[in-house]
């Protein structure tokens, strides 16, 4: 992509391996009928690494509460479908933990089914089922919900289109730059191959990284099978700020 | 996982969808301070696509600095420099009503910038919504800091004054700034990738 910007920093974006560009998602991906009118033309500015964006909101200011990692016990009775433990670690680029960071889940229920005005899908809402979640990282960057495996369900962009089922996540990390909003997936699902969102990720390994697995260590007995799903933020290091060479 | 001496891949980006209120606008987080702080400014704005129509599911992120010019967060060793009590600035505001974002915060002060430079008082702003895989990032600088924006690496950088201009907040009435943000076409704002 062409940008503007000084020479130097043209000249810096060139040596980026082109793999990089494949292992996240265009701006404009045609497939995915609502890029193409959110999408920007403009190229993009080359912005500089400086203090804004090397810190960020880490302080979990907005504490949550003791029952927001169990989207199972936020009513008076138990949810419909499949009860399912999804935990994993956020990490940064060089294995490190990411510590106390505001990690927030939404989903559909389990009949796929969001509880939104705007989803129209007559699959029905479920009374003891709102679908969203949040906790914070302890201090090996470990995170735990406890909620209902969500289902697939349809939508308009193409004929026949299903999303595969998947958990939306959230995450801080420690600076404005590792911000990151995703989706989790199930291993196996076979909606994965017609579903532009997914395929967005156009590197075959990068999209494996958006797919949980079955996690028989964490299963609980005769009550909730256990799905892994470890994030990899941006950020390398994490030393006190020191002036980019110029 | 997978290591290497190039560190993890990153976990790639995927779009927050149509619902992301219920995941992420649980409660407002879009006032920094008191309304009735002395020093309160608003910023109000309209996310547009790209054939002009409001987006109603969107969402809008904001993270600046203090009034003194320092961030609230470890990397920002300047202790001499004071931070606001209960001002931390980080802000969420969601676009449901005809496309419409608000905040209510304090101006930031300047932040040093590359090389020994100063930068201008300005807001980092991370937009989502349906349709966007992966969030824009963007700044809001301040139409009445004309000497600060002038010296400003970030907007010098930026050689065409109608792209530059789109990162500038009017000042309206008061202390009430105007910043609306245009996805795509004629107007576009001007968004910007981060150097590695």
């Amino acid at each position: 992509m062409q940008q503007h910007g000084p020479a130097q920093e043209q000249q810096r974006e060139i040596l980026v391996p082109q793999e990089d560009e494949l292992e996240q998602p265009p701006y404009l991906y045609p497939d995915y009928v609502g890029t193409r009118l959110r999408a920007p033309k403009e190229p993009l500015i080359i912005l500089p690494k400086t203090l804004s964006d090397i810190t960020g909101p880490v302080y979990g200011h907005h504490k949550p509460g003791e029952l927001d990692n169990d989207l199972t016990r936020q009513h008076e009775g138990e949810p419909q479908g499949q009860k399912i433990i999804v935990h994993g670690r956020v990490l940064d680029g060089d294995g490190r933990p990411v510590r106390n960071t505001l990690v927030e889940i939404w989903q559909a229920n389990a009949a796929g089914r969001y509880r939104h005005k705007v989803d129209q899908h007559p699959a029905p809402i479920d009374p003891n089922f709102s679908g969203a979640g949040r906790t914070l990282t302890d201090d090996d960057g470990y995170y735990r919900f406890v909620t209902i495996k969500p289902g697939a369900y349809p939508w308009q962009n193409h004929y026949n289109a299903w999303r595969p089922a998947h958990i939306h996540f959230s995450l801080f990390g420690r600076a404005f730059r590792s911000r990151l909003v995703t989706q989790m997936y199930f291993p196996g699902d076979p909606l994965f191959f017609q579903d532009p969102i997914f395929n967005s990720v156009r590197d075959e390994k990068a999209r494996e990284r958006m797919i949980s697995s079955f996690d028989l260590e964490a299963t609980i007995p005769e009550e909730a099978l256990g799905f892994r799903f470890d994030i990899v933020l941006e950020g390398r290091d994490a030393t006190p700020f020191e002036r980019p060479h110029a | 996982m997978m290591g290497s001496k190039e560190g993890l891949r990153l976990t790639p980006s995927q779009t927050v969808g149509p619902y992301l209120s219920l995941g992420l606008l649980r409660e407002d987080w879009s006032k920094l301070v008191s309304p009735d702080h002395p020093q309160a400014i608003r910023i109000e704005g309209t996310l547009y696509d790209g054939a002009g129509e409001p987006v109603t599911d969107g969402l809008v992120e904001i993270w600046q600095a203090a009034p003194s010019g320092r961030y609230d967060h470890p990397a920002d060793g300047r202790e001499e420099l004071p931070l606001e009590e209960g001002f931390h600035g980080f802000g969420r505001s969601g676009t449901e009503e005809e496309g419409r974002f608000s905040f209510v915060t304090l101006k930031p002060g300047p932040v040093p910038g590359p090389g020994g430079t100063t930068q201008a008082p300005h807001v980092m702003v991370a937009v989502f919504a349906r349709g966007l895989l992966k969030h824009l990032i963007t700044r809001i600088y301040f139409e009445d800091e004309e000497e600060a924006n002038g010296q400003d690496p970030v907007l010098r950088s930026i050689g065409n004054e109608r792209v530059r201009s789109t990162l500038i907040a009017r000042k309206e009435a008061g202390s009430l700034y105007r910043f609306d943000i245009r996805l795509q076409g004629e107007g576009q704002t001007a968004f910007f990738k981060l150097s590695a």
